[in-house]
């Protein structure tokens, strides 16, 4: 199982477009697992950690089908990437559903955009930020090789991460305040964005990923 | 603001062939969705929208077909519309890869059909469709109310009110498609799309009318939408999607280039 990219499955939305996107970006001797099954997971060379939905479903699947310690034991050990609700969760707390504890990988909040971002501008906000925004890249990260500083990708998304301590900080994107939309910190990359729906900058992305060993 | 407008073929499928012509000139087949979607992806498409126009409900399952192969090779966002009534639908077409489902006509006869379908796979993955028709006489205040059966039938319901009802239930988009315009190539309805995107919250993608790219780029600029969907411009090769995205920048649009 050396060579296994795990999807996580925890019943968080449709996982197809990412394991189609994997399984076009992958070598040879890779093989993408899309599984709930905790074992695989621990022993697969590293995780992929998508999700979409409310933050109270998602923790509450990763609770029911016991996941969350061993997602998080990845994320202390192999190249993992997270994206959308799966950077979301890792975050201590989500202002979500009135408050939710999540997974508490890093200290900070998850917030809503509404309020501040609204009433910074003239014209209101969309909500959710749906489409094609820029990327500014905050770290040098194996994950950005060949991608340009400010490549677009594609977000669907109302709430957005907050990390207290602004190292974990590799990428912003500015859609009425600047939020952070991409962290990574050792062998961990979470990403607000869709990679598997950003065309040839998130497949590279994803092709980086899959050759990365997981050090800076 | 940096999140750009997007620009969205829609491509008409009937029992599984994309119809009303596509043409490229280093395209084998024609009407093959998976190459049109690949040759729209190249050219730059920020989305693709499916419209399932299958008229026997037997033949229903070839769209899914469609959506899981172009789901395989084309990785920008995907819409299907046409036929979705029941979760089931809504499921299927998610899991075959579409990343959106549009709801239309049943939006119309079940309302609570948009909670339910929001509810149970998110509100980003639910588009409602609206076709609109202006109602106000000359003069009048403008009004415009929701059409169903192709624009032939009234439903007496305000379009404005519509709309805001279809995101308080939960939709997380609106295509919006005035009727009177659609087919016509004279320009989107703006004060409709304007009164529309001004009323709710959630993105406005206007559609029904473009004829040229300036069309377009009034859609986004004094129509107020986040996203302009087109057909015939595209599929006959009038214009390519890049050339529209490159004339919408030059208008000042926030584009993905």
């Amino acid at each position: 199982m050396s060579s296994t990219i795990a999807v996580v499955d925890y019943g968080m939305g449709n996982l197809r477009s990412v394991s189609k996107a994997l399984e076009h970006v992958v070598s040879a001797d890779q093989r993408v697992i899309v599984t709930s099954d905790a074992a695989v997971i621990a022993d697969a060379e590293r995780i992929v950690f998508p999700g979409q939905g409310a933050a109270r479903d998602c923790m509450k699947h990763l609770k029911e089908m016991q996941l969350e310690e061993v997602v998080l034991r990845a994320a202390n050990e192999k190249p993992f990437l997270g994206i959308c609700m799966g950077m979301q969760v890792l975050m201590a707390h989500s202002e979500e559903n009135q408050g939710i504890k999540c997974m508490g990988l890093y200290a900070g909040e998850v917030r809503a955009f509404a309020d501040e971002a609204l009433a910074s501008q003239m014209q209101s906000l969309k909500i959710p930020h749906m489409g094609w925004n820029k990327v500014s890249q905050k770290q040098t990260h194996p994950l950005w090789h060949d991608i340009h500083d400010g490549s677009r990708f594609y977000f669907v998304h109302s709430y957005y991460v907050d990390p207290a301590d602004e190292a974990l900080v590799a990428g912003t994107t500015d859609y009425g305040i600047d939020f952070v939309s991409v962290i990574a910190r050792d062998n961990v990359f979470a990403a607000q964005f869709h990679p598997e729906k950003s065309a040839h900058d998130g497949l590279q992305l994803l092709n980086n990923f899959c050759r990365w060993n997981g050090r800076l | 603001m940096a999140l750009a407008k997007r620009i969205i073929p829609c491509l008409d499928v009937d029992n599984g062939r994309v119809v009303k012509g596509v043409q490229f000139v280093d395209i084998r087949d024609a009407g093959n969705p998976v190459e049109v979607a690949r040759r729209y992806d190249e050219e730059g498409a920020d989305e693709i929208t499916f419209l399932d126009i299958t008229a026997s409900s037997d033949d229903r399952e070839t769209i899914v077909h469609v959506v899981e192969e172009v789901a395989n090779e084309v990785f920008i966002p995907l819409t299907v519309g046409g036929g979705i009534r029941t979760l089931d639908d809504v499921r299927r077409m998610l899991n075959a890869g579409a990343d959106k489902v549009a709801i239309n006509t049943a939006a119309v006869f079940n309302p609570e059909f948009v909670r339910e379908a929001s509810a149970s796979v998110g509100s980003q993955c639910i588009v409602v469709a609206i076709d609109a028709k202006q109602v106000s006489a000359e003069g009048e205040p403008l009004r415009w109310e929701i059409f169903t059966h192709g624009g032939r039938k009234p439903t007496g319901l305000d379009a404005i009110e519509w709309a805001r009802k279809m995101v308080d239930l939960g939709a997380g988009e609106i295509l919006l498609t005035s009727m009177d315009r659609d087919g016509t190539k004279i320009g989107f309805d703006l004060p409709l799309t304007r009164a529309i995107s001004e009323a709710v919250s959630v993105p406005v993608i206007a559609s029904g009318g473009v004829g040229n790219l300036d069309h377009l780029a009034d859609g986004v600029i004094e129509g107020k939408a986040d996203a302009v969907l087109a057909a015939s411009i595209f599929h006959f090769a009038e214009y390519s999607i890049l050339e529209a995205k490159q004339h919408m920048a030059e208008r000042g649009i926030e584009m993905r280039l």
